[in-house]
């Protein structure tokens, strides 16, 4: 059944036929198929092959498939066309290389995840069984672990715009804190040592805009709270 | 790296050596790579999207393994309830090895740091789940490790970052395409394409491992990501490994209705209810003791059932309801958070108030490419074609795997495989949640091991020379691809498979449908060999890719028809209406035939033979499991 035809301002740039990025509207008649954007981007897909995106689990798990909608980051997947107009305008997540349309360079994000040594460190030989953490210890570690590494909130971030590679951006200190509070990781200190400079935490100003665009509910500005609190402790 | 382009010669191949290739960046993959990396080996993972991103990351309710954390359990049990999930068909020494291993593996998981849910005690928090009893069937038993409804996430995240640790070489984005074997069927790599630059290289190795998931898209309704669409399957088959069981594919009784999006069956360990449209309890009439935890085959064909007979629900009576009103907004909201965010997103249902619309959605695929528990594939010596003869002596209840001299094992040189692409067999036909990420632990650290053994005490430093040809294959599908100016377009050829699949291989088959499906699947092949390629373009282009897969997903459709529609009778998930029998027939409860049918299916692409092989009924140090009706 037909629910009406939405408009798609599309951004899309192809770097070896594309001076430069340009703006192509899609129509789009929507069906009970077209539940959410993604089920959109895959027909206007069917229209045009040549439109590009990531995409993988449809259900907000991968983080494949962020982009910014409305000038909102968000993933395509979960984000229903009833709570968008008449007119939707679909770019590229903001502040990282256009590798093609809707596709971005990942890499800095992902370098910015490396570097806060994202493992457990543990200088304890294993038990022969699981270690123990009482299940308060480990609610400490619940809005953390969810991330999905999508890059909504790092790319929403205007520190990160300016310093995407100096200030970790909100998604790898979400993940840093993840480590730092785990009662099973014994390089606290050494964690919080990384990051004790001008640009790696405290580029962070509080804008929020992490937490506005996070899928999955989560507070990275709370996480980046924490750290900075542990941090002044220290110095203090 | 050396790169060519497909209009460029490809006599003089640039390639890059390794110690070992592995295709597939999931929880398998990943296993092994750690392994491998841990080790000093060079090791290349060809990843088609970020490891994070990969199918594992949407696994739910846990990881099985007879921890005894809740109540008393030990792998026997564990065992036991895996022969029986799998209907018999399960091989019992892969079965032994999978169940006694998984408390170290996940013991290692945790010190890796994945975040399990904790007892008051400290230990990890494990749930019931389907067909997992202590005491041999007695009573349900919480074996399922769990991190929230989040198990799958948590694990690939852990494994990702054990790799980061490891400095494990990735290849992002880059997409097998062409196994590489020479004339003595040894296989010496993969080819393969870069998605960001569409430039196509060979990876060399001296072990090459496929952890390339499941196909669950062969299905137009599917729990599973677009991604998963069996290019390891695609890629073995046309070099000529058979692929076993592929008849064998996983209804989950919980899918979204309308919507494929898995609802864990962790609901059901928590307390959820099915109902039919009279509200009542159906399960209870078809498996009085595991009820709702019965396994999936069997809750997927009772739910079935219920809307065959009319009772489903809503106004076309198509579907069931998932109960949750009862658990309690708290356990749902600590156990159960993501299956919450599911309803509201993708059924506008609070599940805390109102029950939840859900129909069996295909899920998994139990068949694969045929390996031992070494991770090794494996296939049969020599191309005898005779059938294989049964023996099974009904007196004694014996099914001896003496089926004349012939090796079924016979491993492939230089070649592994782990994961869903896989079949070691230790689903059988039918899986029991949570055993599908052990699988993946369990045999990605085995096949590790074996490679590293392989890699550093026989194979040495010498790399085989390639075979002249090895790009020939690859580039003449890219090419036919560069140079289409009219035919079919890619994703329609792919949504005809899927319902011709979809149509005549589901939860209830039948002989005729089986029949037709087979001549249907083969007379769409002109249209998948004439696939248009529109959108030339290098850089980053879908399309292509998507074009590629089409052709791995036509064997995996191939397999599953032409290998259903020979097995005459029900086994696990597979149920053909014109065998069924009673629980309680004599000699073929439920229609299950063991003295004909106690077998694996190979599919061969090349003639679309089928063989078969035996069960491996011997477990490696306990007593044999012997068939039995399959009640809950």
């Amino acid at each position: 059944m037909s629910r009406g035809t939405r408009t798609f301002n599309i951004y899309r740039y192809d770097p070896d036929k594309d001076a430069a990025p340009y703006m192509q509207t899609f129509k789009l008649e929507l069906t009970d198929k077209h539940r959410m954007l993604l089920d959109a981007l895959l027909a206007l897909k069917v229209q045009d092959e040549s439109l590009t995106f990531r995409r993988s689990c449809r259900e907000g798990i991968c983080g494949s498939d962020g982009v910014n909608i409305n000038g909102k980051n968000g993933l395509a997947c979960l984000w229903n066309l009833n709570d968008l107009p008449e007119v939707i305008t679909v770019r590229p997540l903001p502040g990282l290389p256009v590798v093609k349309d809707l596709v971005v360079d990942m890499n800095q994000f992902y370098d910015q995840y490396n570097k806060i040594h994202p493992f457990l460190i543990n200088n304890q030989p294993a038990p022969p069984k699981e270690r123990l953490q009482s299940p308060e210890e480990r609610e400490h570690l619940d809005g953390l672990y969810e991330c999905i590494l999508c890059a909504c909130c790092s790319t929403s971030c205007p520190s990160f715009w300016w310093n995407p590679d100096k200030f970790l951006g909100p998604s790898a200190l979400l993940n840093a804190y993840r480590f730092i509070i785990d009662s099973r990781d014994t390089a606290t200190q050494e964690r919080l040592a990384r990051l004790d400079d001008p640009f790696s935490l405290f580029r962070c100003k509080g804008i929020m805009n992490c937490v506005s665009v996070c899928p999955k509910g989560l507070n990275p500005t709370k996480a980046i709270g924490h750290i900075r609190n542990m941090l002044l402790d220290v110095a203090g | 790296m050396g790169a060519i382009t497909p209009k460029e010669d490809y006599t003089n191949i640039p390639h890059e050596t390794f110690d070992a290739v592995i295709v597939g960046g999931g929880g398998s993959g990943m296993r092994a790579s750690y392994q491998l990396a841990q080790a000093g080996l060079k090791v290349a993972v060809l990843t088609k999207v970020f490891p994070t991103r990969s199918h594992t990351v949407a696994a739910q309710g846990g990881i099985g393994a007879s921890l005894g954390n809740m109540q008393e359990d030990n792998w026997h049990y564990h065992f036991y309830d895996t022969v029986k999930g799998s209907d018999w068909l399960g091989d019992q020494d892969a079965i032994e090895y999978m169940t006694r291993e998984a408390p170290q593996v996940v013991y290692e998981l945790e010190h890796m740091g994945m975040p399990f849910d904790r007892n008051a005690d400290g230990t990890i928090y494990q749930r019931p789940f389907g067909g997992h009893s202590a005491n041999y069937g007695e009573k349900a038993v919480p074996r399922a490790c769990a991190a929230a409804d989040r198990t799958g996430h948590a694990l690939l995240h852990t494994l990702y970052q054990s790799n980061v640790k490891m400095g494990t070489q990735f290849f992002v984005e880059w997409i097998a395409l062409d196994l590489i074997r020479n004339e003595a069927g040894d296989v010496l790599g993969v080819t393969a394409i870069d998605q960001e630059t569409g430039k196509i290289a060979v990876f060399q190795a001296k072990a090459t491992l496929f952890a390339t998931g499941g196909a669950g898209r062969v299905y137009r309704a599917s729990t599973n990501a677009y991604i998963n669409t069996g290019d390891g399957l695609g890629m073995a088959a046309r070099a000529g490994i058979p692929l076993q069981d592929m008849e064998f594919w996983q209804f989950h009784p919980t899918g979204v209705a309308g919507a494929g999006v898995l609802l864990t069956e962790g609901c059901r360990g928590e307390g959820a209810i099915l109902r039919n449209d009279a509200g009542e309890p159906f399960m209870e009439r078809y498996a009085p003791t595991l009820k709702d935890l019965a396994p999936r085959d069997f809750v997927s064909r009772s739910m079935d059932q219920e809307i065959k007979e009319g009772r489903g629900c809503g106004p076309k009576k198509d579907y069931i309801l998932l109960d949750m009103t009862h658990l309690g907004a708290e356990t749902i909201m600590k156990r159960l958070p993501s299956v919450f965010e599911i309803g509201k997103k993708f059924a506008n249902v609070d599940i805390t108030k109102e029950p939840i619309p859900v129909v069996p959605t295909i899920h998994y695929q139990m068949g694969g490419i045929p390996t031992n528990i070494h991770g090794q594939v494996v296939v049969p010596e020599g191309s005898e074609t005779e059938a294989f003869a049964a023996h099974y002596d009904k007196d004694s209840d014996i099914y001896s795997t003496n089926a004349g001299d012939r090796n079924f094992t016979k491993p492939v040189k230089g070649f592994y495989a782990i994961g869903e692409c896989s079949c070691v067999s230790v689903h059988g036909a039918n899986r029991l949640g949570t055993n599908s990420l052990l699988d993946l632990v369990v045999f990605g650290k085995a096949a590790g091991e074996h490679i590293i053994d392989y890699v550093t005490k026989h194979h040495g430093d010498e790399y085989q020379p390639l075979p002249t040809t090895v790009l020939e294959q690859t580039v003449a599908r890219i090419r036919k691809l560069d140079d289409s100016s009219t035919g079919e377009n890619a994703q329609e050829v792919a949504d005809a498979i899927r319902d011709i699949v979809q149509d005549h291989a589901g939860v209830f088959r039948t002989t005729a449908l089986l029949e037709e499906g087979v001549k249907q699947i083969l007379a769409i092949e002109p249209r998948v060999r004439n696939i248009h390629l529109k959108d030339k373009s290098k850089v980053f282009n879908t399309a292509r890719v998507e074009a590629l897969e089409v052709e791995n997903l036509y064997e995996v459709a191939k397999a599953t028809l032409i290998s259903a529609a020979a097995r005459k009778e029900c086994r696990g998930a597979h149920t053909v209406v014109d065998f069924e029998e009673s629980p309680d027939h004599p000699a073929y409860p439920y229609g299950r035939r063991d003295d004909e049918w106690m077998k694996h299916t190979l599919w061969f692409s090349s003639d679309n033979r089928l063989e078969y092989k035996p069960v491996r009924y011997k477990p490696l140090s306990v007593a044999a499991i012997p068939p039995k009706p399959r009640t809950f």
